[in-house]
Protein backbone atom coordinates (compact mmCIF):
# COMPACT_ATOMS: atom_id res chain seq x y z
CA UNK A 1 0.00 0.00 0.00
CA UNK A 2 2.76 2.49 0.62
CA UNK A 3 4.25 2.18 -3.25
CA UNK A 4 1.09 2.83 -4.39
CA UNK A 5 0.64 6.38 -1.97
CA UNK A 6 4.39 7.19 -3.52
CA UNK A 7 2.80 6.21 -6.97
CA UNK A 8 -0.06 8.90 -6.28
CA UNK A 9 2.34 11.25 -5.26
CA UNK A 10 3.94 10.85 -8.70
CA UNK A 11 1.32 10.63 -10.65
CA UNK A 12 -0.16 13.83 -9.03
CA UNK A 13 2.98 16.26 -9.46
CA UNK A 14 3.58 14.92 -12.84
CA UNK A 15 -0.09 16.05 -13.98
CA UNK A 16 0.60 19.71 -12.36
CA UNK A 17 4.00 19.36 -14.45
CA UNK A 18 2.20 18.81 -17.47
CA UNK A 19 -0.58 21.09 -17.36
CA UNK A 20 2.06 23.91 -16.26
CA UNK A 21 4.26 22.88 -19.51
CA UNK A 22 1.67 22.73 -22.37
CA UNK A 23 -0.90 25.88 -21.25
CA UNK A 24 1.64 28.36 -23.36
CA UNK A 25 1.76 26.18 -26.18
CA UNK A 26 0.98 28.28 -29.20
CA UNK A 27 -1.81 26.36 -31.38
CA UNK A 28 0.93 26.55 -34.46
CA UNK A 29 2.30 23.35 -32.54
CA UNK A 30 -0.55 21.63 -31.23
CA UNK A 31 -0.18 18.90 -33.85
CA UNK A 32 3.33 18.48 -33.58
CA UNK A 33 2.99 18.55 -29.75
CA UNK A 34 0.21 15.80 -30.13
CA UNK A 35 1.99 13.42 -32.09
CA UNK A 36 4.98 13.83 -30.01
CA UNK A 37 3.21 13.30 -26.87
CA UNK A 38 1.27 10.45 -28.21
CA UNK A 39 4.78 8.80 -28.69
CA UNK A 40 5.52 9.38 -25.14
CA UNK A 41 2.94 6.97 -24.24
CA UNK A 42 4.22 4.18 -25.55
CA UNK A 43 6.51 4.40 -22.42
CA UNK A 44 4.34 1.84 -22.00
CA UNK A 45 6.64 -0.28 -24.10
CA UNK A 46 8.97 -1.08 -21.02
CA UNK A 47 5.99 -2.62 -19.16
CA UNK A 48 5.79 -4.66 -22.43
CA UNK A 49 9.85 -5.49 -22.21
CA UNK A 50 8.60 -7.15 -18.68
CA UNK A 51 6.26 -8.85 -19.79
CA UNK A 52 7.36 -10.68 -22.64
CA UNK A 53 11.01 -11.79 -20.91
CA UNK A 54 10.06 -15.39 -20.80
CA UNK A 55 12.55 -18.23 -21.61
CA UNK A 56 9.60 -20.81 -21.60
CA UNK A 57 6.16 -19.43 -23.70
CA UNK A 58 3.27 -18.51 -21.87
CA UNK A 59 0.38 -16.82 -22.92
CA UNK A 60 1.33 -13.67 -20.93
CA UNK A 61 4.21 -14.11 -23.25
CA UNK A 62 2.52 -13.87 -26.08
CA UNK A 63 0.87 -10.96 -24.75
CA UNK A 64 3.71 -9.04 -23.99
CA UNK A 65 5.30 -9.61 -27.66
CA UNK A 66 2.13 -8.47 -29.20
CA UNK A 67 2.07 -5.16 -26.68
CA UNK A 68 5.93 -4.08 -27.48
CA UNK A 69 4.76 -4.41 -31.03
CA UNK A 70 1.97 -2.38 -30.75
CA UNK A 71 3.82 0.17 -28.56
CA UNK A 72 6.99 0.40 -30.78
CA UNK A 73 4.80 1.48 -33.93
CA UNK A 74 3.31 3.93 -31.20
CA UNK A 75 6.88 5.18 -30.51
CA UNK A 76 9.02 5.22 -33.46
CA UNK A 77 6.02 6.32 -35.85
CA UNK A 78 4.86 8.90 -33.24
CA UNK A 79 8.03 10.22 -32.92
CA UNK A 80 9.21 10.32 -36.73
CA UNK A 81 5.98 11.65 -38.17
CA UNK A 82 6.64 14.68 -35.75
CA UNK A 83 10.18 15.06 -36.85
CA UNK A 84 9.07 14.85 -40.31
CA UNK A 85 6.65 17.57 -39.32
CA UNK A 86 8.54 19.95 -37.45
CA UNK A 87 11.58 19.80 -40.11
CA UNK A 88 8.80 21.60 -42.46
CA UNK A 89 8.37 24.46 -40.11
CA UNK A 90 10.31 27.44 -41.12
CA UNK A 91 10.44 30.83 -40.92
CA UNK A 92 10.59 33.54 -43.90
CA UNK A 93 13.66 33.30 -45.34
CA UNK A 94 13.38 36.63 -46.59
CA UNK A 95 11.92 38.81 -43.82
CA UNK A 96 15.10 36.89 -41.61
CA UNK A 97 17.28 38.94 -43.68
CA UNK A 98 15.93 42.09 -42.15
CA UNK A 99 13.96 42.96 -46.22
CA UNK B 1 21.37 -2.86 -9.83
CA UNK B 2 18.07 -1.13 -8.46
CA UNK B 3 19.56 1.73 -7.82
CA UNK B 4 21.09 2.21 -11.25
CA UNK B 5 17.63 1.35 -12.93
CA UNK B 6 16.01 3.87 -10.59
CA UNK B 7 18.04 6.42 -10.89
CA UNK B 8 18.52 6.02 -15.33
CA UNK B 9 14.45 6.19 -15.23
CA UNK B 10 14.59 9.35 -13.15
CA UNK B 11 16.92 10.87 -15.85
CA UNK B 12 14.44 9.42 -18.35
CA UNK B 13 11.31 11.16 -16.27
CA UNK B 14 13.40 14.60 -16.55
CA UNK B 15 14.29 14.15 -20.22
CA UNK B 16 10.53 13.77 -20.75
CA UNK B 17 9.67 16.96 -19.14
CA UNK B 18 12.22 18.51 -20.72
CA UNK B 19 11.47 17.63 -24.23
CA UNK B 20 7.87 18.19 -23.64
CA UNK B 21 8.88 22.23 -22.73
CA UNK B 22 11.00 22.62 -25.55
CA UNK B 23 7.91 20.82 -27.89
CA UNK B 24 5.76 24.39 -26.58
CA UNK B 25 8.05 26.58 -28.80
CA UNK B 26 8.83 26.55 -32.46
CA UNK B 27 12.36 27.36 -31.99
CA UNK B 28 12.89 24.32 -30.31
CA UNK B 29 10.62 22.17 -30.82
CA UNK B 30 12.46 19.47 -33.12
CA UNK B 31 14.93 19.64 -30.01
CA UNK B 32 12.23 18.84 -27.80
CA UNK B 33 11.00 15.84 -29.82
CA UNK B 34 14.46 14.67 -29.82
CA UNK B 35 15.24 14.77 -25.94
CA UNK B 36 11.52 13.02 -25.82
CA UNK B 37 13.49 10.23 -28.30
CA UNK B 38 16.20 10.25 -26.11
CA UNK B 39 13.93 9.61 -23.26
CA UNK B 40 12.84 7.35 -24.75
CA UNK B 41 15.88 4.99 -25.41
CA UNK B 42 17.24 5.32 -22.49
CA UNK B 43 14.48 3.77 -20.74
CA UNK B 44 13.80 1.35 -23.12
CA UNK B 45 17.91 0.08 -23.09
CA UNK B 46 17.85 0.50 -19.04
CA UNK B 47 14.82 -2.03 -18.86
CA UNK B 48 16.73 -4.46 -21.52
CA UNK B 49 19.84 -4.29 -19.42
CA UNK B 50 18.97 -4.92 -15.82
CA UNK B 51 16.40 -7.18 -16.35
CA UNK B 52 18.70 -9.29 -18.45
CA UNK B 53 16.58 -9.70 -20.70
CA UNK B 54 18.25 -8.62 -23.97
CA UNK B 55 18.44 -12.48 -24.84
CA UNK B 56 15.44 -13.93 -25.43
CA UNK B 57 14.74 -13.34 -29.38
CA UNK B 58 10.61 -12.59 -29.16
CA UNK B 59 11.80 -9.04 -27.33
CA UNK B 60 14.03 -7.91 -30.31
CA UNK B 61 11.47 -9.38 -33.50
CA UNK B 62 8.69 -7.62 -31.22
CA UNK B 63 10.90 -4.25 -31.20
CA UNK B 64 11.92 -5.03 -35.16
CA UNK B 65 8.70 -5.69 -36.25
CA UNK B 66 7.01 -2.90 -33.95
CA UNK B 67 9.57 -0.18 -35.21
CA UNK B 68 9.58 -1.25 -38.75
CA UNK B 69 5.73 -0.64 -39.59
CA UNK B 70 6.09 2.77 -37.53
CA UNK B 71 8.68 3.83 -39.49
CA UNK B 72 7.46 2.67 -42.86
CA UNK B 73 4.02 4.77 -41.90
CA UNK B 74 5.55 7.99 -40.68
CA UNK B 75 7.56 7.94 -44.02
CA UNK B 76 5.00 7.72 -46.29
CA UNK B 77 1.80 9.28 -44.15
CA UNK B 78 0.28 12.15 -46.48
CA UNK B 79 -0.23 15.34 -43.80
CA UNK B 80 -4.19 15.24 -44.77
CA UNK B 81 -3.73 11.96 -42.95
CA UNK B 82 -2.20 13.28 -39.72
CA UNK B 83 -5.47 12.84 -37.76
CA UNK B 84 -6.33 9.11 -38.71
CA UNK B 85 -2.73 8.66 -37.82
CA UNK B 86 -2.63 10.21 -34.60
CA UNK B 87 -6.23 8.43 -33.66
CA UNK B 88 -4.79 4.66 -34.95
CA UNK B 89 -1.18 5.51 -32.99
CA UNK B 90 -3.19 6.38 -29.87
CA UNK B 91 -5.26 3.00 -30.20
CA UNK B 92 -2.01 1.28 -30.52
CA UNK B 93 -0.61 3.30 -27.04
CA UNK B 94 -3.90 1.96 -25.35
CA UNK B 95 -4.06 -1.85 -26.43
CA UNK B 96 -0.17 -2.10 -25.26
CA UNK B 97 -1.20 -0.69 -22.17
CA UNK B 98 -4.19 -3.08 -21.89
CA UNK B 99 -1.66 -6.27 -23.28
CA UNK B 100 0.73 -5.42 -20.39
CA UNK B 101 -1.79 -5.22 -17.66
CA UNK B 102 -3.23 -8.44 -18.62
CA UNK B 103 -0.26 -10.36 -19.02
CA UNK B 104 0.56 -8.74 -15.44
CA UNK B 105 -2.82 -10.73 -14.37
CA UNK B 106 -1.99 -13.85 -15.50
CA UNK B 107 1.69 -13.91 -14.64
CA UNK B 108 2.14 -11.36 -11.30
CA UNK B 109 5.37 -9.91 -10.43
CA UNK B 110 4.13 -10.58 -7.16
CA UNK B 111 2.29 -13.09 -4.93
CA UNK B 112 -0.25 -12.31 -3.22
CA UNK B 113 -1.10 -9.70 -5.66
CA UNK B 114 -1.97 -6.83 -3.14
CA UNK B 115 -5.27 -5.25 -3.58
CA UNK B 116 -3.83 -1.42 -5.13
CA UNK B 117 -2.32 -3.61 -7.42
CA UNK B 118 -5.48 -5.63 -8.53
CA UNK B 119 -7.68 -2.12 -8.71
CA UNK B 120 -5.20 -0.32 -10.44
CA UNK B 121 -4.78 -3.29 -13.07
CA UNK B 122 -8.75 -2.49 -13.06
CA UNK B 123 -8.17 0.83 -14.40
CA UNK B 124 -5.59 -0.07 -17.02
CA UNK B 125 -7.63 -2.49 -19.01
CA UNK B 126 -10.69 -0.45 -18.81
CA UNK B 127 -8.76 2.65 -19.95
CA UNK B 128 -6.54 1.12 -22.58
CA UNK B 129 -9.39 -0.69 -24.13
CA UNK B 130 -11.84 1.94 -24.36
CA UNK B 131 -8.65 4.04 -25.81
CA UNK B 132 -8.52 1.16 -28.67
CA UNK B 133 -11.95 0.78 -29.63
CA UNK B 134 -12.83 4.43 -29.03
CA UNK B 135 -9.73 5.68 -31.60
CA UNK B 136 -10.36 3.03 -34.15
CA UNK B 137 -13.93 4.64 -34.26
CA UNK B 138 -12.71 7.74 -34.66
CA UNK B 139 -10.06 6.42 -37.07
CA UNK B 140 -12.54 4.80 -39.23
CA UNK B 141 -14.88 8.32 -39.39
CA UNK B 142 -11.85 10.92 -40.54
CA UNK B 143 -10.61 7.61 -42.86
CA UNK B 144 -14.17 7.77 -44.43
CA UNK B 145 -14.83 4.00 -43.26
CA UNK B 146 -17.90 5.08 -41.39
CA UNK B 147 -20.35 8.37 -41.75
CA UNK B 148 -18.67 10.86 -40.42
CA UNK B 149 -21.86 12.37 -38.63
CA UNK B 150 -23.03 11.18 -35.73
CA UNK B 151 -24.51 7.93 -35.05
CA UNK B 152 -27.39 8.03 -31.72
CA UNK B 153 -28.22 4.58 -30.64
CA UNK B 154 -31.62 4.28 -28.95
CA UNK B 155 -31.55 4.78 -25.14
CA UNK B 156 -27.84 5.54 -25.86
CA UNK B 157 -26.82 7.52 -22.84
CA UNK B 158 -28.47 4.52 -21.05
CA UNK B 159 -26.73 2.51 -22.25
CA UNK B 160 -23.16 3.98 -21.48
CA UNK B 161 -24.69 4.37 -17.99
CA UNK B 162 -25.33 0.12 -17.22
CA UNK B 163 -21.55 -0.02 -19.00
CA UNK B 164 -20.37 2.41 -16.67
CA UNK B 165 -21.83 0.00 -13.74
CA UNK B 166 -20.97 -2.95 -15.48
CA UNK B 167 -17.45 -2.06 -15.50
CA UNK B 168 -17.70 -1.07 -12.03
CA UNK B 169 -19.68 -4.71 -10.83
CA UNK B 170 -17.11 -6.26 -12.41
CA UNK B 171 -14.71 -4.30 -10.84
CA UNK B 172 -15.45 -5.20 -7.66
CA UNK B 173 -16.41 -9.05 -8.43
CA UNK B 174 -13.12 -9.21 -9.51
CA UNK B 175 -11.12 -7.69 -6.58
CA UNK B 176 -13.12 -10.07 -4.47
CA UNK B 177 -12.29 -13.44 -6.16
CA UNK B 178 -8.26 -12.37 -8.73
CA UNK B 179 -8.93 -15.95 -9.21
CA UNK B 180 -12.12 -16.13 -11.63
CA UNK B 181 -10.66 -15.80 -15.15
CA UNK B 182 -14.03 -14.22 -16.22
CA UNK B 183 -14.30 -11.01 -14.64
CA UNK B 184 -11.30 -9.56 -16.39
CA UNK B 185 -12.75 -10.49 -19.63
CA UNK B 186 -15.85 -9.17 -18.49
CA UNK B 187 -14.07 -5.82 -18.21
CA UNK B 188 -12.21 -5.43 -21.33
CA UNK B 189 -15.77 -6.57 -23.12
CA UNK B 190 -17.76 -3.51 -21.49
CA UNK B 191 -14.72 -1.44 -21.94
CA UNK B 192 -14.50 -2.09 -25.79
CA UNK B 193 -18.40 -1.36 -25.92
CA UNK B 194 -18.13 1.68 -24.16
CA UNK B 195 -15.43 3.04 -26.39
CA UNK B 196 -17.37 2.84 -29.61
CA UNK B 197 -20.67 3.57 -28.03
CA UNK B 198 -18.30 6.98 -26.20
CA UNK B 199 -17.21 8.13 -29.86
CA UNK B 200 -19.64 7.62 -32.60
CA UNK B 201 -22.57 9.94 -31.48
CA UNK B 202 -19.88 12.39 -31.95
CA UNK B 203 -19.71 14.66 -35.93
CA UNK B 204 -16.90 14.43 -37.78
CA UNK B 205 -16.84 18.65 -36.92
CA UNK B 206 -15.98 17.46 -33.17
CA UNK B 207 -13.35 14.95 -33.86
CA UNK B 208 -10.67 17.52 -32.97
CA UNK B 209 -11.69 17.26 -29.68
CA UNK B 210 -12.11 13.73 -29.34
CA UNK B 211 -8.49 12.84 -30.79
CA UNK B 212 -7.27 15.30 -28.16
CA UNK B 213 -9.54 13.63 -25.46
CA UNK B 214 -8.21 9.86 -26.91
CA UNK B 215 -4.39 11.61 -26.68
CA UNK B 216 -5.10 12.21 -23.08
CA UNK B 217 -6.31 8.25 -22.39
CA UNK B 218 -3.52 7.02 -24.03
CA UNK B 219 -1.58 8.32 -21.67
CA UNK B 220 -3.54 7.98 -18.94
CA UNK B 221 -3.72 4.22 -19.58
CA UNK B 222 0.16 3.87 -19.90
CA UNK B 223 0.10 5.71 -16.08
CA UNK B 224 -2.01 3.11 -14.95
CA UNK B 225 0.18 0.45 -16.23
CA UNK B 226 2.83 1.86 -14.57
CA UNK B 227 0.79 2.11 -11.19
CA UNK B 228 0.46 -1.76 -11.43
CA UNK B 229 3.93 -2.29 -12.27
CA UNK B 230 5.48 0.02 -9.37
CA UNK B 231 7.21 2.06 -12.01
CA UNK B 232 7.55 5.82 -12.08
CA UNK B 233 8.80 6.62 -15.34
CA UNK B 234 5.23 4.96 -17.07
CA UNK B 235 3.66 6.79 -14.32
CA UNK B 236 5.36 10.38 -15.11
CA UNK B 237 5.26 10.20 -18.77
CA UNK B 238 1.90 8.92 -18.86
CA UNK B 239 0.60 11.84 -16.63
CA UNK B 240 2.17 13.91 -18.60
CA UNK B 241 0.56 13.25 -21.94
CA UNK B 242 -2.56 12.98 -19.82
CA UNK B 243 -2.07 16.33 -18.77
CA UNK B 244 -1.18 17.60 -22.14
CA UNK B 245 -3.83 15.81 -23.84
CA UNK B 246 -6.59 17.26 -21.38
CA UNK B 247 -5.61 21.16 -22.00
CA UNK B 248 -5.56 20.56 -25.84
CA UNK B 249 -9.11 19.54 -25.24
CA UNK B 250 -9.86 22.41 -23.19
CA UNK B 251 -8.65 24.38 -26.07
CA UNK B 252 -10.53 22.69 -28.85
CA UNK B 253 -13.95 23.27 -26.91
CA UNK B 254 -12.92 26.70 -25.98
CA UNK B 255 -12.21 27.42 -30.11
CA UNK B 256 -15.78 25.63 -30.69
CA UNK B 257 -17.38 28.12 -27.67
CA UNK B 258 -18.67 24.23 -26.78
CA UNK B 259 -18.30 22.58 -23.02
CA UNK B 260 -16.70 18.95 -23.04
CA UNK B 261 -19.93 17.99 -21.72
CA UNK B 262 -21.91 19.24 -24.94
CA UNK B 263 -18.99 17.81 -27.18
CA UNK B 264 -19.18 14.11 -25.82
CA UNK B 265 -23.04 13.94 -25.32
CA UNK B 266 -24.67 17.11 -27.47
CA UNK B 267 -24.90 15.21 -30.73
CA UNK B 268 -24.96 18.74 -32.22
CA UNK B 269 -24.15 19.14 -35.97
CA UNK B 270 -26.82 16.39 -36.58
CA UNK B 271 -27.51 14.61 -40.05
CA UNK B 272 -27.29 16.61 -42.95
CA UNK B 273 -23.41 17.54 -42.38
CA UNK B 274 -22.20 17.54 -45.68
CA UNK B 275 -25.72 19.05 -47.30
CA UNK B 276 -24.06 19.76 -50.55
CA UNK B 277 -27.94 20.38 -51.82
CA UNK B 278 -28.24 24.23 -51.45
CA UNK B 279 -29.62 25.15 -48.08
CA UNK B 280 -30.11 28.72 -48.32
CA UNK B 281 -32.56 29.23 -46.11
CA UNK B 282 -36.60 30.45 -46.50
CA UNK B 283 -36.76 32.96 -48.88
CA UNK B 284 -34.91 32.67 -52.24
CA UNK B 285 -31.56 35.32 -52.02
CA UNK B 286 -29.36 35.86 -54.52
CA UNK B 287 -25.63 35.12 -54.90
CA UNK B 288 -23.33 36.46 -57.02
CA UNK B 289 -21.24 34.00 -58.98
CA UNK B 290 -17.68 34.70 -60.38
CA UNK B 291 -14.84 33.15 -62.32
CA UNK B 292 -11.44 32.89 -61.25
CA UNK B 293 -10.61 35.63 -64.01
CA UNK B 294 -12.95 37.77 -62.13
CA UNK B 295 -11.14 37.12 -58.73
CA UNK B 296 -7.90 37.64 -60.50
CA UNK B 297 -8.61 41.14 -61.97
CA UNK B 298 -9.86 42.14 -58.45
CA UNK B 299 -6.35 40.80 -57.06
CA UNK B 300 -4.74 43.32 -59.35
CA UNK B 301 -5.96 46.47 -57.94
CA UNK B 302 -5.70 45.25 -54.71
CA UNK B 303 -3.16 46.19 -51.49
CA UNK B 304 -3.84 43.85 -48.89
CA UNK B 305 -5.37 40.33 -48.84
CA UNK B 306 -5.76 37.72 -45.63
CA UNK B 307 -6.25 34.29 -46.93
CA UNK B 308 -8.41 32.08 -45.01
CA UNK B 309 -7.78 28.16 -45.74
CA UNK B 310 -10.19 26.04 -43.95
CA UNK B 311 -10.39 21.83 -44.34
CA UNK B 312 -11.44 22.19 -48.03
CA UNK B 313 -8.08 23.61 -49.20
CA UNK B 314 -6.56 20.55 -47.66
CA UNK B 315 -9.00 18.36 -49.20
CA UNK B 316 -8.66 19.30 -52.60
CA UNK B 317 -4.68 19.52 -51.68
CA UNK B 318 -4.41 23.01 -52.83
CA UNK B 319 -2.12 24.83 -50.32
CA UNK B 320 1.15 24.53 -52.96
CA UNK B 321 -0.56 26.00 -55.53
CA UNK B 322 -2.25 28.59 -52.82
CA UNK B 323 1.56 29.30 -52.10
CA UNK B 324 2.46 29.82 -55.33
CA UNK B 325 -0.61 32.50 -55.53
CA UNK B 326 0.46 34.14 -52.30
CA UNK B 327 4.19 34.76 -53.89
CA UNK B 328 2.69 36.04 -57.16
CA UNK B 329 1.03 39.02 -54.99
CA UNK B 330 4.04 39.30 -52.50
CA UNK B 331 6.18 39.76 -55.32
CA UNK B 332 3.24 42.98 -56.22
CA UNK B 333 4.03 44.06 -53.89
CA UNK B 334 0.83 42.95 -51.88
CA UNK B 335 0.55 42.38 -48.29
CA UNK B 336 -0.84 38.59 -47.69
CA UNK B 337 -1.50 37.12 -44.56
CA UNK B 338 -2.87 33.83 -43.23
CA UNK B 339 -5.62 34.10 -40.56
CA UNK B 340 -5.80 30.10 -38.85
CA UNK B 341 -8.86 29.14 -36.88
CA UNK B 342 -7.92 27.38 -34.13
CA UNK B 343 -10.27 24.65 -35.32
CA UNK B 344 -9.14 25.22 -39.04
CA UNK B 345 -8.77 21.40 -40.03
CA UNK B 346 -9.23 18.27 -38.45
CA UNK B 347 -7.01 18.33 -34.99
CA UNK B 348 -5.85 20.66 -33.03
CA UNK B 349 -3.04 22.77 -35.40
CA UNK B 350 -3.96 20.90 -38.16
CA UNK B 351 -3.73 23.55 -40.71
CA UNK B 352 -0.41 25.53 -39.77
CA UNK B 353 0.95 21.75 -40.61
CA UNK B 354 -0.51 21.90 -44.00
CA UNK B 355 0.78 25.21 -44.71
CA UNK B 356 4.08 24.44 -43.43
CA UNK B 357 3.78 21.70 -45.93
CA UNK B 358 3.60 23.76 -48.34
CA UNK B 359 6.51 26.24 -47.44
CA UNK B 360 4.40 28.54 -46.41
CA UNK B 361 6.53 30.37 -43.91
CA UNK B 362 5.11 29.95 -40.02
CA UNK B 363 5.34 33.96 -39.55
CA UNK B 364 2.92 34.64 -42.13
CA UNK B 365 0.26 32.89 -40.32
CA UNK B 366 -1.96 34.63 -37.93
CA UNK B 367 -3.63 33.46 -35.32
CA UNK B 368 -6.96 34.64 -34.55
CA UNK B 369 -6.74 37.15 -31.60
CA UNK B 370 -4.07 38.68 -33.59
CA UNK B 371 -5.71 39.03 -36.94
CA UNK B 372 -9.14 40.13 -36.32
CA UNK B 373 -8.91 43.44 -35.56
CA UNK B 374 -6.97 43.52 -38.96
CA UNK B 375 -9.85 42.94 -41.55
CA UNK B 376 -11.59 46.02 -41.41
CA UNK B 377 -8.63 47.81 -43.14
CA UNK B 378 -7.89 45.07 -45.20
CA UNK B 379 -9.06 44.91 -49.48
CA UNK B 380 -10.07 41.25 -49.72
CA UNK B 381 -10.61 38.51 -47.26
CA UNK B 382 -10.40 34.98 -49.65
CA UNK B 383 -11.51 32.11 -47.58
CA UNK B 384 -10.50 28.77 -49.73
CA UNK B 385 -12.83 26.04 -48.13
CA UNK B 386 -13.58 26.57 -44.55
CA UNK B 387 -17.34 28.22 -43.78
CA UNK B 388 -18.18 28.05 -40.34
CA UNK B 389 -15.33 29.60 -38.50
CA UNK B 390 -16.33 32.81 -41.02
CA UNK B 391 -20.13 32.94 -40.69
CA UNK B 392 -21.40 35.99 -38.89
CA UNK B 393 -24.10 34.05 -37.62
CA UNK B 394 -21.98 32.74 -34.38
CA UNK B 395 -21.91 36.42 -33.83
CA UNK B 396 -25.75 37.16 -34.02
CA UNK B 397 -28.41 34.37 -34.34
CA UNK B 398 -29.18 33.13 -30.86
CA UNK B 399 -30.89 29.54 -32.35
CA UNK B 400 -27.63 28.79 -34.25
CA UNK B 401 -25.52 25.77 -33.13
CA UNK B 402 -22.93 28.19 -34.03
CA UNK B 403 -23.55 31.06 -31.56
CA UNK B 404 -21.32 32.30 -29.49
CA UNK B 405 -18.47 30.80 -31.71
CA UNK B 406 -15.36 33.30 -32.25
CA UNK B 407 -15.04 33.52 -35.46
CA UNK B 408 -12.34 35.54 -37.96
CA UNK B 409 -14.00 39.23 -38.57
CA UNK B 410 -14.10 38.15 -42.78
CA UNK B 411 -17.19 40.14 -42.94
CA UNK B 412 -14.91 43.75 -41.96
CA UNK B 413 -12.69 43.02 -44.78
CA UNK B 414 -14.01 45.86 -48.14
CA UNK B 415 -14.42 42.83 -50.47
CA UNK B 416 -15.18 38.93 -49.16
CA UNK B 417 -14.13 35.81 -51.70
CA UNK B 418 -15.65 32.55 -51.07
CA UNK B 419 -13.90 29.67 -52.54
CA UNK B 420 -16.08 26.86 -52.44
CA UNK B 421 -17.27 23.90 -53.55
CA UNK B 422 -21.02 24.83 -53.49
CA UNK B 423 -23.82 26.84 -51.38
CA UNK B 424 -23.42 23.70 -48.81
CA UNK B 425 -23.66 24.66 -45.16
CA UNK B 426 -20.71 23.64 -43.11
CA UNK B 427 -20.39 20.96 -40.37
CA UNK B 428 -22.77 22.91 -38.16
CA UNK B 429 -25.33 22.87 -40.81
CA UNK B 430 -25.98 27.04 -40.59
CA UNK B 431 -26.35 28.94 -43.91
CA UNK B 432 -24.22 31.90 -44.01
CA UNK B 433 -25.76 34.83 -44.61
CA UNK B 434 -22.39 36.30 -45.83
CA UNK B 435 -22.79 34.19 -49.31
CA UNK B 436 -25.47 36.74 -49.77
CA UNK B 437 -23.57 40.19 -48.93
CA UNK B 438 -23.58 42.38 -51.50
CA UNK B 439 -19.63 42.91 -51.37
CA UNK B 440 -19.25 39.05 -51.18
CA UNK B 441 -17.76 37.09 -54.51
CA UNK B 442 -18.79 33.38 -54.81
CA UNK B 443 -16.07 31.35 -57.22
CA UNK B 444 -17.33 27.90 -56.75
CA UNK B 445 -15.42 25.15 -57.74
CA UNK B 446 -12.72 22.55 -56.26
CA UNK B 447 -10.52 24.89 -54.27
CA UNK B 448 -7.50 23.54 -56.10
CA UNK B 449 -8.83 24.39 -59.62
CA UNK B 450 -9.84 27.82 -58.92
CA UNK B 451 -6.87 28.61 -57.39
CA UNK B 452 -4.93 26.91 -60.01
CA UNK B 453 -7.15 29.31 -62.34
CA UNK B 454 -6.02 32.55 -60.49
CA UNK B 455 -2.93 31.60 -60.72
CA UNK B 456 -3.21 31.67 -64.24
CA UNK B 457 -4.84 34.42 -65.16
CA UNK B 458 -2.32 36.27 -62.38
CA UNK B 459 0.54 35.57 -64.69
CA UNK B 460 -1.23 36.20 -67.62
CA UNK B 461 -1.30 39.67 -66.96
Amino acid sequence: MESLIVSIYVFTLAVFIGFELITKVPPLLHTPLMSGSNAISGITVVGALLAANANNWKVSTLLGVLAIVFAMINVIGGFMVTDRMLGMFRKDKKTEKGA
Amino acid sequence: MIYLEQFTYLLASALFIIGLKYLGSAKTARKGNQYAMMAMAIAIVITLVVSGIAGPVQIIVGMVVGGLIGGVVAKKIEMTSMPQMVALFNGFGGIASTLVAYSEYLEPTTLPVPLDVNITLILSLFIGTVTLTGSLIAFAKLQGLMPGRPLVLPLHQLLNFVLMIGVVIFGVMYVMAPDVPMWPLLIIAAAAIFGVTFVIPIGGADMPVVIALLNSYSGLAASATGFVLSNNVLIIAGALVGASGLILTQLMCDAMNRSLFNVLFGAVGTDDSTGDAGTGGGEQKTVTRYTAEDAAMIMDTVQSVIIVPGYGLAVAQAQHVLHEMAEILTARGIDVKYAIHPVAGRMPGHMNVLLAEANVPYDVLYEMDDINDEFQNTDVALIIGANDVVNPAARTKKDSPLYGMPILNVDYARTVMFVKRSMGAGFAGEANPLFFDDKTMMVFGDAKAVVTGLVKSLKEE
